[in-house]
């Protein structure tokens, strides 16, 4: 079976620092890393191509240093990566988004099962996966949280619905978006990481992905707009105490009591 | 080059150059004093004829054949967002046997319920969901469609929006209309550093979802308004690649969400052992236990405690934040809450903008101290004791 996995490179923290002068924040020193719910991803599809053979092909779009997460998912077991790079796509939407992995993925023609963390880090909106799946005209589920039975046309699954857990049997070719329930990801293999070194990622642009629409890539392709950004707004009434832990201790326990809550 | 959040423009030989850290997020042409940054934008699309698209459909989601809570939230805003236009909020329904929750849907002031039933739509399967509302869309050519954030509402209206290639917006903090009936969309952006509003200026509908406990609920009122619209299910939308074959229930329902006192954790908690204190302080006080982001990525908390964007929106009566710096990312979830107390060892960190208690100092020294004093009840004495 052919197993796909789609990740993406996000910014490892969240420190900001902000200018209240000019009112913007600043981002300093970010590092990047592999969208963690994409690791879960990523050992779903190798754990499957270990029991039932198969080959792990990873997607991902993003700017050229994205070649980075390619490379570690190859340590953790992936045969072949795919990074989607191309001013084009720049200023994606997550419509946008799920297009042109979409686009990459028709374009490879035989996945079963495509996989995608439930979410990313940076967005948060968990948006892409159904979107991919939509697009390539797929069954989908999100929030797998277990992987039951693998047939030759079917896999059987739980997924969390929030207010319990929902059993479905999803036929094949599907997409699934799966939660940090799942497995237990391993670690980065050095052997792996010798024996990848040389292999090849493959650099596609808009123009490889034959038949797509240019007008529905990136910025141009997306819907949606930012218009403004702006810092959070501040809440109005507050009282800042210092002291020693014991005073301090002393002066939250007397406004709980005074505020009834213990 | 300073007003650039992610250092997208660097200069070299005096020449300005646009990195591919770039996001197109358009600040440094708002910024530019002399315009002369400016972004190539071809014009897809045809140009969007406003006045063809009206109201504001809701999708009611039902479990079990209960309407979930979040209903009533955006249908609170759909009347409000609808009212600024002088237009109405109308509802999609879909399942079996729910002419009552029907009709008990129309007690919140919406015009319309378009109600499909059919024993195929009990439970929520993604493909004839998706293709049933698609159709009602295009009937009802709506101005907004909104949605709860909800594992339903998350699957489900990604697929609506590539339908019908729209735009959406996932999880939003707050909705309000332009005159010309362009949906503003606020919701923290970029990993949560801050918020961006959103527009989708030449796409119908305008599509949003919305946490449960967000917004406030519309209120019930005492007539009923509006009419119920049951609708014919053709027999070829309800094709379907996933069948259903169990739902087991969460037995005990000690979700975060719904406790009325949090205590919550983040980075500076430092160490698992620093969750077992914070444990000990929510036992003490009554409450339950959250976390922020990152402890759920160290393996420390499973991610129905995760407090925020990523993971819970909670509105408690009290919450009290430890070693919290308090990104955005987090603080969305939590905003809402009544009392918030902080206590943080970096006098500068931003959850002390949004504290209405905060306390500068070590939680490691504090918290002992606070769930000893909250232990030894009325008696002053005891409390001393201690020190």
């Amino acid at each position: 079976m052919h197993f796909v996995v789609c990740i993406k490179q996000v910014p490892e923290g969240t420190e900001v620092e902000i200018d209240e002068e000019k009112g913007i924040l600043k981002r300093e020193g970010v590092e990047s890393k592999l969208n963690v719910y994409d690791t879960y991803a990523l050992e779903a599809a190798v754990a499957l191509k270990e029991e039932f053979g198969g080959s792990v092909t990873v997607i991902s779009m993003g700017p050229p240093q994205a070649e980075a997460v390619i490379r570690e998912s190859y340590m953790l077991g992936a045969d072949e990566g795919y990074l989607l790079s191309d001013r084009v796509f720049a200023g994606a939407d997550t419509l946008a988004t799920s297009y042109t992995l979409a686009s990459a993925i028709r374009q490879l023609s035989d996945a079963d099962i495509i996989f995608c963390g439930m979410q990313t880090t940076d967005g948060d909106t968990a948006q892409v996966g159904p979107g991919i799946a939509e697009l390539l005209g797929l069954p989908h589920a999100s929030y797998v949280k277990r992987l039951c039975t693998l047939e030759a046309d079917a896999i059987i699954l739980e997924t969390d619905m929030g207010d319990g857990i929902e059993s479905l049997k999803i036929e094949l070719p599907c997409l699934l978006t799966v939660t940090n329930e799942i497995n237990q990801p391993r670690l980065p293999s050095f052997r792996l990481k010798q024996g990848t070194k040389n292999r090849p990622v493959t650099i596609w642009d808009h123009q490889a992905l034959v038949g797509a629409k240019q007008g529905y890539f990136g910025l141009d392709g997306s819907p949606t707009q930012v218009e403004r950004i702006f810092p959070p707004p501040k809440s109005q009434e507050q009282v800042i105490w210092q002291g020693t832990p014991f005073e301090l201790s002393q002066r939250m326990c007397a406004k709980l009591r005074e505020l009834k809550y213990i | 080059m300073e007003v650039c959040p992610f250092e997208g423009i660097t200069m070299e030989g005096g020449q300005v150059e646009f990195t591919d850290a770039c996001r197109l997020c358009r600040v440094c042409i708002k910024a530019c004093p002399t315009g002369a940054i400016w972004l190539e934008q071809s014009d897809a699309g045809p140009i969007l004829e406003r006045d063809k698209y009206k109201d504001v459909l809701i999708f009611a989601e039902q479990r079990q054949g209960r309407i979930q809570p979040v209903t009533y939230e955006l249908i609170g805003k759909g009347l409000e967002l609808a009212r600024c236009l002088g237009q109405e909020v109308i509802v999609f329904l879909a399942g079996r046997d729910l002419k009552a929750q029907a009709h008990e849907l129309l007690l919140y002031g919406v015009s319309r319920v378009y109600l499909y039933e059919h024993k195929a739509l009990e439970h929520f399967r993604i493909e004839p969901y998706t293709s049933l509302i698609v159709d009602l869309v295009n009937d009802t050519l709506p101005n907004i469609l909104l949605m709860g954030a909800t594992p339903v509402g998350r699957s489900l209206a990604p697929r609506v929006a590539a339908r019908l290639r729209t735009g959406l917006t996932a999880d939003c903090t707050s909705l309000s209309v332009k005159e010309n009936g362009d949906l503003v969309q606020t919701r923290p952006a970029f990993g949560g550093d801050v918020m961006a509003q959103i527009i989708t200026p030449r796409h119908r509908p305008q599509m949003a979802t919305v946490r449960h406990k967000v917004m406030a609920s519309a209120p019930r009122l005492a007539e009923p308004k509006g009419e119920v619209k049951e609708c014919a299910v053709d027999e070829s939308k309800l094709k379907s690649g996933i069948a259903v074959l169990k739902f087991e229930p969460y037995q005990i329902t000690t979700s975060i969400s719904d406790a009325e006192i949090v205590v919550a954790g983040g980075r500076g908690v430092g160490r698992p052992e620093g969750l077992k204190l914070l444990e000990q302080l929510a036992v003490e006080v009554g409450g339950a236990l959250g976390v922020t982001r990152p402890l759920v990525e160290q393996g420390w908390a499973d991610y129905t405690m995760q407090i925020g964007m990523s993971g819970r929106t909670i509105r408690p009566r009290l919450y009290i934040g430890c070693g919290i710096s308090g990104a955005i990312q987090h603080v969305a979830g939590m905003r809402g809450a009544e009392a918030i107390f902080a206590i943080n060892s970096d006098p500068n960190a931003p959850i002390f903008d949004i504290a209405h208690y905060g306390l500068v100092g070590d939680m490691y020294e504090i918290v002992p101290h606070l769930i000893a004093m909250i232990r030894e009840g009325d008696d002053p004495n005891g409390v001393f004791q201690l020190s």
